[in-house]
């Protein structure tokens, strides 16, 4: 008798659709609206990497002294410098990192001695053309300028 | 010589791959039918080679570190596990406590992680859809721990010859306790899922049988070994990074074909979940260990292997008293277990062929390396 009813009444027809609707719940909605809704990276998340200024008088903070480049596997990054006679020291003066053949992976990060070169939460990094990888001192500098899209 | 037409011929040669979805990568498999019936296999592999091993003879031991992640890209932790742990006794040096025990933590749920892109892929083979879906969004879970440790989620770097890069995150057991919690009642509803569906049972049970004296013969080791019957887990036999110091079991199988294989896998993510709680109340403070600036290890070799989701991952590293490994050779796991792809295929049917591939558990990054 009760599956009778069961039968007449789609019982087990609005169960199933309980789950469904139960599950429309926007907690459960793992989609992000990309352009719109921009994923939050973790914060040590090794992304873009910047040539980080000193806030204070606006000098980079890089001292030249080339151990990103040891340390890099690719061998993708260029350090070029001049040594300042008033000084006696070793300014930088280019700074090339080639985006398209890094791969993340931190070791120029670690190697930095005075933390001037950081690999950022910036992921955004496309380009149309393969020389728009190639990063010189000053977008290594500001970053890169995703273009904003409206939604 | 008789003359033979499309018609007079019983064989039938069949390509598969490397673009199938269901070879899981860039396998090429030449397959000789009789009607459904394969009666012979080939494998051509070959399509991801890199050379790794080259490129690991051309840059310092700091610097492949990153490269050994990209072989076994599902199992990267793991795959970094092993290389440390090849250089450090080359160095004779070992990692401290602290970061001994985190090893094990994020190499656990490495496990889990490459278990569950197992699981979900192997039943999108047979045909189930829901659980790749299930799967990927408690993958989600460890993969953000990782992004979350180390800033990445595939090819994480995670740790360093000597110890570690990163200090543990504020939050970190907190959320690693908090996967285990949520994990265990999840592999339940996959089990509950697949288990016992007779779709599944009828395609897996005695498809692709695997004694356990031809998995010796052919080498082969993992989940694939143990569903054999042979209690062989390098976890127990050769501990390493400290594995002694927790309790876990080693599940077997008994007739060593892929529902067997599948049951295995299943009981191993739950035993990972039972070392990783153990280890994250089990932490000590100290120090995580420090790369040396400059690895110039003395002449001689050495053979570390580990037990990686899908077998014996061992690394062998020839040392001529030089920054640069002289020979770097890797035993990966799947390369291994794709031998025994011909004896567990032949004599069976085509549509076998997909679910014995599936349940090998290849990636073809470390078949091809």
């Amino acid at each position: 008798m009760g599956k009778f009813f069961r039968t007449i009444f789609l019982v087990d027809l609005f169960q199933g659709l309980w789950v469904t609707f139960r599950n429309q719940n926007p907690k459960n909605i793992y989609t992000e609206q990309y352009p719109a809704e921009r994923p939050k990276v973790a914060e040590r998340y090794r992304g873009a990497p910047r040539l980080n200024i000193n806030p204070d008088n606006g000098e980079t903070l890089c001292i030249a002294c080339n151990l990103c480049a040891l340390a890099c596997p690719e061998n993708l990054i260029v350090v070029g410098s001049e040594r300042n006679e008033q000084t006696r020291r070793k300014e930088l003066t280019t700074f090339t990192y080639d985006l398209s053949r890094c791969m993340f992976c931190g070791l120029c990060e670690d190697a930095c001695p005075v933390d001037a070169l950081e690999l950022t939460q910036d992921f955004e990094l496309a380009s149309y053309t393969r020389e728009g990888w190639i990063w010189d001192r000053q977008m290594l500098e500001e970053g890169p300028k995703p273009t904003p899209y409206k939604c | 010589m008789p003359e033979t037409t499309f018609l007079d011929s019983t064989e039938l040669v069949l390509n598969m791959g490397p673009q199938h979805p269901s070879t899981h990568g860039v396998l090429r498999v030449i397959l000789k039918l009789d009607g459904e019936k394969v009666i012979g296999t080939e494998c051509v592999i070959g399509y991801l080679h890199r050379g790794v091993e080259k490129i690991g003879e051309n840059r310092t031991y700091q610097q492949f570190a990153p490269y050994v992640d990209r072989m076994d890209y599902v199992a990267a932790v793991s795959n970094g596990l092993g290389y440390c742990l090849a250089v450090e006794k080359l160095l004779n040096i070992e990692a401290p406590p602290r970061a001994q025990v985190t090893r094990v933590i994020l190499t656990e749920l490495n496990r889990i992680a490459s278990h569950l892109l197992w699981l979900g892929t192997h039943a999108l083979d047979i045909g189930a859809i829901t659980p790749v879906f299930y799967c990927f969004r408690e993958r989600e879970e460890v993969l953000k721990i990782f992004e979350n440790y180390c800033g990445a989620r595939l090819t994480t770097h995670a740790f360093r010859v000597g110890g570690l890069q990163y200090e543990l995150y504020d939050g970190f057991e907190q959320q690693v306790k908090a996967f285990c919690d949520m994990f265990l009642p999840k592999v339940d509803e996959y089990e509950e899922l697949l288990t016992n569906n007779r779709i599944w049972v009828a395609r897996l049970k005695g498809v692709g049988i695997l004694t356990g004296d031809e998995c010796k013969e052919f080498g082969v080791t993992g989940p694939v070994l143990r569903a054999a019957g042979v209690k062989w887990d390098l976890r127990k036999a050769q501990p390493y990074s400290g594995y002694e110091q927790y309790d876990f079991d080693v599940p077997t199988g008994e007739n060593g074909d892929t529902y067997d294989r599948y049951i295995v896998r299943m009981q191993e993510m739950r035993q990972s979940v039972r070392i990783i709680r153990q280890a994250v109340d089990r932490i000590p403070a100290g120090p995580i260990g420090k790369t040396p600036k400059v690895i110039k290890p003395a002449t001689g070799e050495v053979y570390v292997s580990i037990e990686a989701p899908k077998g014996e991952l061992g690394y062998f590293v020839v040392s001529d008293n030089s920054t640069q490994p002289y020979r770097m050779r890797v035993r990966p796991p799947s390369f291994v277990n794709l031998q025994a792809l011909d004896r567990m295929v032949r004599g069976g049917l085509v549509a076998d062929v997909v679910a014995i591939i599936g349940t090998l558990d290849i990636v073809l990054g470390e078949v091809d390396r």
